[in-house]
């Protein structure tokens, strides 16, 4: 059905951007206070007060230009959006309008086929944070929460460029990844520091012009973007094969039923009069500033990636993995520096036994039960064939628990791998003369038995036979 | 002695200096005097008599410690638009009616630390919007020199306490010549600085990018000492400017001898009422007499000044005014349907005609469609004024004119007609598009009624200013008159 229509998706996500203290104000950011106890006079919009810019989020969306590729613009203004609603305390957002901060970037992300496709980025801006109704609890009445007014906030556009909810995921993952390596955001998205309104149109595939688009609002987990992106183009596309036409309007995504809903339609949309702020003299930057910037710029994740399957000769897709998150990169490269395992080794434990450890216990990788160098330390084990990779699996889950080191947990638990010859062909002997019937069998062609013989034999020395020599000694005994 | 209230501030520092009265017995002597003649004028929307006692007898306290800073224990009365920490600020409106600030202003502040005893809010155009302070809702103030007149406006509370002796000296705001236009129709000195020389904060904003405080006073020489106290950077306002304060008061004494004084040709066309014009003319020869040299000037564009005034300061107005709401501050509509029934009519019953009428105009011009023909033409038409005043000051130091068409006008009498109230402000509100410094000082009278003369100086040329119509009151003593009743 779908193969007739081409979707159009451009995204604007919104960046909460972590700064100690509030974009025009001096009161605190910090998440999950009691409410309205870190909103000031400024924030509440009282009489007479008046704005003054933190200079940090000139120095963050001028990093976010720079890594993305755009012109950071030499000097840009802060407009007022006016309209009226109870958590906008002045009755106007302070944000920018005609001329924002960052334009014209642009990043890439991997298309349908592998391959990498441009999405361009229209511009980025600095803006004011509302407040938050509050309609529950209160005995019918509403309340204002304004802790939130004024926290700063980079509004990232994107070119009508993505193609599917697939190519939208995409690529609000590589600005959330981006943003997380600069330091600028914590990208958190369940306290709302990362979310996206997403304008969605179909078109007849080959058509020049965008049909009427959708928007929709206030998406803020990956799962939601893609399934309320999914939901809004089959409704389109239903609609129009119906016969009916999609209406330019705003729609509002219910997780629990999985359906879009209109919010209203663009007769309702405000006029919001935006002017330049008097209160706020335009920011000025000059190439030195952004020079300097740049300079503090981190190695991005791109280039990351591409360091790492090059320096490590990881595959690509494990090279993407540890790429997504700064930190993790950085306890991978920390791993292998220690010790002497091979760097796909210690990728595969990173991503495999780590990662799941850490999800178990909703953990971040900086708060890591295992420390990097610990994690070298027991890979440097299978390497020297102390143990085997099975029973490092159970030191693993020791050191996790906190046993100890390593070291300190084979040492204890008397876990050193058996590599003396002539005591695993004691073994294998004894599991031959043991099987008659599967020695036979395997004579008569039936190879996978092997397995059922190395079992056997790590059974016997409680899994601390070396496996690759198990493996020799048994094919070479059970050859004649 | 010259009775205490007929003292300008400086003849008053100096008396407290050589300990001829206490701050405390000065300020009770002008607390009579509001307590008995305000009500002929409704100059003040609050009194502080309790607060002004008791500061008054810190003030003697400090002194008699040797800790007196340079206003120590001299009274001043401020507009009701600054901020005051524990007393109403109202705006003159009913917005605002039982609105009390939880901080005081930035110059409340440095007034304060200056030693300085806050009298009470002087009454004003609600929310600084009219040229008559005809719009408060706290009634009409009355011009001491014709009580059935309108001292002029917004600051027309200021200049009708300071003009009838119940205080020497008093804070205003001048948006389109709020300070200037009362002060030349109640015969005293009304000063705005330079755009950025004075912070803004705890000023309530009427339109921003115009806004500046300023003072009403009876001599330049006051308005010198108090703005050399209030002026300077304040981090807490993003337009004011990091710039050396100078001392006013050391810069009055230089002679006018070559000093360049432009009179702007467009100034003198029909609109000035001829009398008044005569008054001006003859100022301008006092000036000349005392070594000034006049030449003519052109201000091509001044004729557009009034409509894109009334485009860009209706439409910040617009903006700055959303913020009365009835949710968080000020008058509340009475058990409001919804949230819509909630703003409308909090704002309805809240804001007067005048006001409603800007934000009305403010939002027409900033609306989709509109933004283009009226706002950004408005904002192009100010820089082109604004050029016209710096050509015009590559060739003189200063500018200098009438301050308003016509002196004090009856009550009533342009109320329903706010294009001529409008019109009243023609010669002021370029130096508020441009952000310059001007004064407006006595000088004459029309059919007893006083007449100012307007100087208005480049950027950060208050010392010019200043020094121009202090040279001017040593050679005349039209500032020194006091109405009938009042002496």
């Amino acid at each position: 059905m779908s193969g007739q229509w081409e979707v159009v998706i451009g995204l604007e996500i919104h960046a909460q951007l972590a700064t100690r203290s509030k974009i025009f104000s001096g009161a605190a950011t910090a998440y999950g206070a009691e409410p309205n106890t870190q909103a000031c006079l400024v924030d509440l919009g009282y009489p007479g007060v008046l704005p003054v810019l933190n200079e940090e989020v000139i120095r963050m969306a001028c990093k976010f230009g720079l890594a993305v590729n755009a012109t950071v613009a030499r000097r840009s203004v802060f407009a007022r959006k006016n309209y009226f609603y109870p958590d906008l305390p002045k009755g106007y957002q302070i944000s920018q309008f005609e001329l924002p901060i960052v334009e014209h970037g642009e990043l890439y992300i991997k298309d349908a086929d592998g391959n990498d496709k441009r999405i361009g980025i229209t511009r980025a801006h600095l803006e004011e944070d509302a407040g938050k109704s509050i309609h529950e609890g209160l005995d019918g009445s509403s309340g204002i929460d304004l802790n939130r007014a004024g926290t700063p906030l980079l509004e990232i556009v994107s070119e009508p460029d993505l193609r599917s909810a697939k190519e939208a995921i995409a690529y609000m993952r590589k600005i959330h990844t981006i943003v997380r390596y600069l330091e600028i955001s914590d990208g958190n998205m369940a306290e709302g520091s990362f979310r996206c309104d997403a304008n969605i149109s179909v078109r007849p595939r080959g058509q020049k012009e965008l049909g009427t688009r959708a928007e929709l609002k206030n998406l803020n987990s990956f799962r939601f973007v893609e399934k309320a992106i999914n939901f809004e183009i089959e409704r389109q596309i239903e609609l129009i094969e119906d016969g009916g036409k999609v209406v330019q309007e705003t729609r509002l995504y219910d997780s629990d039923r999985d359906e879009t809903r209109t919010m209203r339609v663009k007769e309702e949309a405000n006029d919001y009069r935006y002017f330049p702020d008097p209160d706020l003299l335009p920011i000025e930057i000059d190439e030195e500033y952004i020079e300097a910037v740049r300079r503090t710029l981190p190695e991005l994740p791109d280039v990351k990636q591409q360091r790492f399957v090059k320096e490590y000769s990881l595959k690509v897709s494990d090279a993407a993995i540890l790429t997504v998150n700064r930190a993790l990169a950085d306890y991978f490269e920390a791993a292998v520096a220690a010790g002497t395992a091979r760097a796909q080794v210690v990728a595969n434990w990173v991503i495999g036994d780590l990662a799941a450890a850490l999800n178990k216990d909703g953990l971040e990788i900086v708060t890591s039960r295992i420390a990097a160098g610990d994690l070298s330390g027991l890979l440097d084990r299978i390497d020297d064939n102390t143990i085997s990779g099975k029973i490092a699996k159970e030191v693993f889950d020791a050191m996790w628990t906190g046993e100890g080191t390593a070291d300190e947990i084979i040492e204890a638990r008397g876990l050193q791998q058996i590599t003396d010859r002539s005591a695993i062909e004691a073994v294998v002997d004894k599991v031959i003369v043991a099987n008659p019937s599967q020695v036979a069998e395997y004579q008569s062609g039936k190879d996978k038995l092997i397995g059922f013989f190395v079992g056997q034999v790590m059974q016997e020395t409680g899994g601390k036979a070396n496996p690759g020599q198990v493996n020799t000694i048994l094919k070479e005994k059970l050859a004649r | 002695m010259q009775e205490l209230h007929t003292q300008t501030l400086t003849q008053l520092a100096a008396g407290m200096q050589r300990g001829d009265f206490s701050s405390v017995e000065l300020i009770e002597v002008l607390l009579g005097r509001i307590e008995s003649l305000d009500q002929s004028l409704n100059a003040f929307i609050t009194v502080t008599a309790d607060a002004a006692l008791a500061a008054a007898a810190r003030a003697d306290d400090a002194r008699a410690a040797g800790d007196a800073g340079v206003l120590n224990g001299l009274p001043v009365v401020h507009k009701d638009i600054f901020c005051t920490k524990g007393v109403t600020t109202t705006c003159g409106s009913r917005m605002l009616e039982n609105f009390v600030s939880p901080y005081d202003a930035t110059i409340v502040e440095r007034l304060a630390a200056a030693g300085a005893v806050v009298l009470g809010k002087t009454n004003m155009d609600e929310f600084a919007m009219g040229s008559s302070s005809e719009t408060s809702y706290f009634g009409p103030v009355r011009n001491p020199w014709d009580r059935e007149r309108s001292p002029g406006g917004s600051s027309g509370g200021s200049a009708a306490a300071v003009a009838a002796r119940l205080a020497p000296a008093a804070t205003g705001t001048d948006t389109g010549g709020s300070i200037r236009q009362p002060a030349a129709l109640t015969g005293t000195v009304g000063m705005k600085p330079t755009y950025g020389r004075v912070s803004r904060y705890g000023m309530v904003a009427f339109a921003s990018s115009l806004d500046q405080a300023g003072v009403i006073t009876r001599s330049t020489e006051d308005a010198a000492l108090l703005l050399g106290v209030m002026a300077g950077f304040d981090q807490r306002d993003s337009t004011s400017i990091d710039r050396p304060v100078p001392d006013y008061v050391a810069s009055l004494a230089k002679s006018l001898k070559g000093l360049r004084i432009g009179i702007v040709r467009q100034h003198f066309d029909a609109g000035l009422e001829e009398k008044t014009a005569a008054a001006v003319r003859e100022s301008l020869a006092v000036l000349e007499a005392q070594g000034a040299i006049l030449t003519e000037v052109d201000l091509p564009n001044l004729d557009l000044s009034v409509p894109t005034y009334y485009v860009v300061a209706p439409a910040e107005c617009s903006s700055n005014m959303s913020r009365f709401d009835g949710v968080r501050f000020g008058h509340r509509a009475k058990d409001p349907e919804d949230l819509f029934d909630l703003y409308c009519r909090s704002r309805g019953e809240g804001f007067g005609a005048e006001v409603k009428r800007r934000i009305m105009t403010g939002t027409y011009v900033l609306s989709a469609g509109y933004y283009d023909a009226y706002y950004l033409k408005a904002q192009r038409v100010r820089q082109l004024i604004a050029q016209d005043f710096n050509k015009a000051f590559a060739e003189v130091d200063i500018i200098a004119g009438p301050t308003s068409p016509t002196p004090a006008f009856r009550l009533g009498d342009k109320t329903d007609d706010p294009i001529t109230m409008y019109l009243n402000d023609i010669y002021t509100i370029g130096a508020n598009l441009a952000g310059l410094p001007a004064i407006s000082t006595p000088c004459g009278f029309v059919d007893g009624l006083p007449v100012g003369l307007h100087l208005v100086g480049p950027h950060f040329g208050e010392e010019t200013v200043l020094r121009c119509a202090h040279q001017y009151q040593q050679q005349t003593d039209w500032h020194e008159a006091c109405p009938e009743g009042y002496q």
